[in-house]
């Protein structure tokens, strides 16, 4: 069976202005439990790549800008 | 993926800890304690620094024994009691004895525990007979304390590596296990003489209610790898029929926490604003009331806090939405829920396995030796029983000397090198494929079914169609397709998640009576057996098929009184009705 791709929202939200992945910064990629971050080789920021979050917030804990929210997923929000 | 084969690195250690959530850091910083000079390597799916139940901190020992509050007999009692009496009490008295002097040890190492003001712990009562519980309002930096010490003892730390197999000399001792990098897909394969399976609890079975597969109450990553491990490698599982259901926070699906808010004079309420359960420590008696209360129209069941003082309504929020689960607070805001004004609507969580709050996982005596020579186990996927976190570390310092003192003298065992092969190319099977079924709808289904067939009450017919629906999807596993690493990661996952959902099937048919409350009610076989009076093990036979064996419950060292055994089945609050 081929396989597509659908679309889904995130809820682990990225303030691109104070993101400084661009300096060498991973550490919200380094510390979620779930691997669900990743940085935007194009853009050089942060972003959720899975929609696959636990909410429990290391990513938000540990920026050191403050750049990550971490809402509720939609589902059970 | 390409076609290129992922590399493969081999290493050697005396010790090799998998999981490096709770009770695996403190395995390794035992290990390294008793015997310095030891190798020993320390392999995390996730990252050690945020990773397993306790990523963000706790919110307080939910059974500490702590002189002058309880001994380790009384403790032993308890547990004992809440589990109907089917406990290795060898092995839960040697986690008491060892609770206290665990609790001076992080205290050392810098954990915050509430004191009085003359430095003594401030004890809560929340279990039904003794007092047990010690509030961690400043819990948030356990893994920090653990991994500053994981470095100071130069333990090898080897993060988004998830182990896959372990593999087994040809005369049955351990021999190490494969680990598969989730970013890379390259393989890393740790010769080891010893090896402490930490991997936490089975909590991606159930799917929980809202849908989301990740929202799940275990730390998502917990999937159950550790139980699919020890099974293939031949090691027995106790008792896994005895399920871990919790009592949540409806959608949120996390501890609301009665624990924390139960001792401030928070309490478990119906629709009426009405106690219908004497005591809110969780049991399989307990969820049995939850359930029922539910069934009985009195839905839905609340933590009700709303008659509680401002100050100490601020004094709950403050712990419950800063510590373990932060976002706890983010989701009552979304939803205008306050504590104040509005109980907490909870439901029952999906199915899993966890001995941190039950009694299921691979079979461990009190060394936390599993019954493969050299293979132990500890925390959330090792058989002692409602050992939480405190547990976890307890049994984790217990296995690391006790496999620094295996290691001493014993040789490095050498592999089975077509194991390994076999490994690989399992491994390696949906990164083959370039289209088919993915990782996410594999796993949707069996969770899934899971809940559809497993979950309590638990229906002979349901459970073998469950059986069934599993087989298939095990033959669907040929289509099972990963088109990068982090696929692959969830693939493999997935398998240990349908491995779990065999096992929870299997165990649940044989044992044919009902016991502990909730976790195994049986429609078929509604009463308690004295014949069943019995651990069940689950094992892997000589032909590959899935069997079982009863064992004897063990001599008690602590002698429990007939009528003291009854105690926590007489939970429900007694109306004045039911009285008469
Ligand atoms: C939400 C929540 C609240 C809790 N509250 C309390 C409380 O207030 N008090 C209390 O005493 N207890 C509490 N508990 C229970 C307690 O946290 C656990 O019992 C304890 O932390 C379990 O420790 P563990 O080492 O078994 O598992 P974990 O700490 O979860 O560690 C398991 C580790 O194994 C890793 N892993 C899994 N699979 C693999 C693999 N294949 N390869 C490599 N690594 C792998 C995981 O990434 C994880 O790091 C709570 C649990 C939860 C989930
Ligand atoms: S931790 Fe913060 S600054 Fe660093 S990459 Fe992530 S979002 Fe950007
Ligand atoms: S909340 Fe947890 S799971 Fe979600 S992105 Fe942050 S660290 Fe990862």
């Amino acid at each position: 069976m081929p396989i597509i791709t659908e679309s889904k929202s995130a809820a682990v939200v990225i303030d691109e202005a104070k993101c400084i992945a661009e300096k060498g910064c991973t550490v919200c990629v380094d510390v979620c439990p779930l691997d669900i971050l990743a940085i935007d080789e194009g853009r050089r920021k942060a972003y959720m790549k899975y929609d696959e979050c636990w909410y429990c917030m290391p990513c938000e804990a540990d920026c050191p800008t403050g750049a990550v929210k971490v809402n509720i997923p939609y589902l059970l929000r | 993926m390409s076609g290129s084969e992922p590399k493969t690195e081999i290493i050697e250690a005396d010790i090799l800890v998998i999981g490096g959530g709770t009770g695996g850091p403190m395995a390794a910083i035992k290990a390294k304690e008793a015997n310095p000079g030891l190798r020993v390597v320390l392999m995390e799916k996730a990252n050690v620094k945020r990773s397993g139940a306790i990523s963000m901190g706790m919110d307080g020992l939910n059974n500490a024994v702590v002189p002058g509050y309880a001994t380790p007999e009384q403790y032993v009692k308890e547990i004992t009691v809440a589990n109907d009496g089917i406990v290795d009490q060898k092995a839960v008295m040697a986690y008491a004895t060892g609770s206290f002097p665990m609790i001076q040890y992080l205290d050392k190492l810098g954990v915050k525990f509430e004191k009085d003001g003359s430095g003594e712990y401030n004890m809560r009562k929340v279990h039904h007979m003794g007092t047990y519980v010690l509030p961690m309002p400043e819990g948030h930096n356990v893994k920090k304390v653990l991994y500053r010490q994981l470095r100071r003892l130069q333990v090898a730390v080897t993060n988004r590596y998830m182990a896959t197999r372990l593999l087994k000399s040809t005369d049955g001792r351990i021999a190490g296990a494969v680990g598969v990098n989730t970013r890379t897909s390259e393989f890393l394969v740790v010769r080891a003489k010893a090896v402490v399976l930490a991997c936490g609890a089975a909590g991606r079975l159930g799917l929980p209610a809202s849908g989301y597969m990740f929202g799940t109450y275990e730390n998502a990553a917990n999937c159950g790898d550790g139980y699919a491990m020890a099974y293939h490698a031949g090691a027995e599982l106790a008792n896994l029929e005895c399920y871990q259901i919790n009592p949540l926070i409806k959608d949120y699906n996390g501890p609301s926490c009665a624990y924390v808010t139960g001792p401030f004079g928070g309490y478990t309420a119906n629709n009426k604003g009405d106690r219908f359960i004497e005591c809110d420590y969780w049991s399989g008696q307990m969820m049995l009331e939850f359930w029922r209360e539910l069934q009985s129209g009195n839905g839905p069941v609340y933590l009700k806090m709303d008659h509680l003082a401002e100050e100490t309504i601020s004094e709950i929020e403050t712990i419950l939405h800063t510590n373990e689960r932060p976002s706890r607070g983010r989701f009552h805001e979304r939803r205008g829920n306050d504590y104040r004004k509005r109980p907490v609507e909870m439901h029952i969580s999906e199915i899993g396995f966890c001995s941190g709050h039950s009694a299921s996982g691979v079979r461990v005596d009190e060394f936390a030796r599993t019954t493969i020579p050299g293979l132990y186990a500890v925390g959330d996927m090792a058989s002692v029983p409602h050992n939480y976190m405190l547990g976890a570390f307890v049994n984790g310092g217990i296995a690391g000397a006790d496999a620094a003192a295996y290691c001493d003298g014993a040789d490095l065992p050498t592999y089975d090198e077509g194991a390994l092969l076999s490994e690989k190319a399992r491994v390696l099977a949906p990164t083959r494929r370039d289209d088919g079924l993915t990782p996410h709808e594999m796993e949707f289904k069996t969770r899934r079914l899971v809940n559809d067939y497993l979950e309590p009450p638990k229906v002979t017919a349901k459970m073998e169609i469950a059986q069934r629906r599993f087989a298939e999807i095990r033959e669907d596993l040929h289509y099972l397709c990963a088109r990068d690493p982090h696929e692959l990661h969830r693939a493999l996952e997935m398998q240990s998640i349908l491995d779990c959902a065999d096992m929870a099937a299997a165990a649940s048919l044989y044992r044919t009576e009902s016991r502990w409350g909730f976790y195994h009610l049986r429609v078929d076989y509604p009463e308690t057996d004295p014949d069943w009076f019995c651990h069940t093990g689950l094992y892997k036979d000589d032909n590959g098929r899935m069997a079982h064996r009863k064992r004897e419950v063990a001599p008690y060292v602590v002698p429990v009184a007939e009528d003291e055994m009854a105690a926590y089945h007489q939970l429900r609050v007694k109306t004045p009705a039911a009285a008469e």
